[in-house]
């Protein structure tokens, strides 16, 4: 009886880590290749952090574009933040999430206004969700990017 | 209604100013969302819930700061900003402001 229970205890936790391990594995590797690849369809149209660029031509319109993500980390990767916590320094296995999330939502605010030629003033802004337990440190955030999409007067 | 979040609005011209507007929601999720989150959050990646939730909070702040600049005959927001800040344990409101402005 107290070996089952033991097991159960000790197993439970163990096999949500070595799942987390290996799905969060895999869906950061996919969610990864579709950023690379929507990135590279965009790149043409840049988001930029200035309120003015040097446009070839007039402004013809400009509008907001908004775009945001929440994402949170795996079991394992929770896991072993925990232990760098002991000893401090980079926590590496968080820094995948943020920089995840921010691509994604930078993305999201381009195909919300698909057609610009640019954006400008690109803020981002980052907050943390905490769940309804009050359980900090749950490692989910909130990412939110946007800017001014403008279109350029291309007529010569 | 145009939205920017520059200090103008490129190629037109401001020809009156009204002052700040805003708009803000408080939202809390609820217990079915934060259950499957709670599962989501094993395997990691985007909690599609919350990322619905807080976009739908966002329009709303948008549309309520929208609503108060047509009120006062502005046709364009300037300079719009947003900020999030947690009221409570498990609500969030979301803040949208910026300049009214008339433009040609």
């Amino acid at each position: 009886m107290s070996s089952v229970e033991l097991l159960i205890t000790l197993g439970i936790p163990v096999v949500l880590i070595v799942v987390g391990k290996v799905v969060g594995a895999s869906i950061e590797r996919s969610h990864y290749r579709s950023i690379v690849e929507r990135e590279a369809r965009f790149r043409a149209r840049p988001a930029v952090s200035t309120k003015e660029l040097d446009a070839p031509g007039p402004i013809q319109s400009a509008n907001l574009a908004v775009g945001s993500v929440v994402v949170s980390v795996d079991h394992f990767k929770r896991f072993l933040s925990g232990f760098r916590m002991i000893f401090g320094g980079e926590v590496r296995s968080y820094s995948s999430l943020i920089d995840r999330a921010r691509r994604e939502a930078v993305l999201r605010m381009k195909e919300s206004q698909p057609g610009a030629d640019a954006y400008l003033n690109t803020r981002l802004e980052t907050s943390t969700i905490s769940s309804t337990a009050g359980n900090e440190g749950m490692g989910t955030i909130e990412v939110l990017a946007y800017g001014t999409a403008v279109h350029y007067d291309r007529r010569p | 209604m145009i939205l920017t979040n520059i200090d103008s609005v490129p190629g037109r011209q401001i020809v009156q100013h009204f002052g700040l507007v805003q708009g803000s929601t408080i939202r809390a999720k609820h217990f079915g969302r934060d259950f499957a989150a709670g599962l989501k959050n094993i395997v990691g990646g985007e909690l599609k819930g919350y990322t619905e939730l807080l976009q739908e909070s966002r329009a709303e702040a948008t549309s309520r700061m929208v609503a108060q600049a047509s009120e006062l005959g502005a046709n364009a927001v300037i300079n719009v900003r947003f900020t999030t800040s947690s009221v409570a344990q498990g609500a969030s409101e979301i803040l949208a402001y910026g300049t009214a402005v008339l433009i040609e």
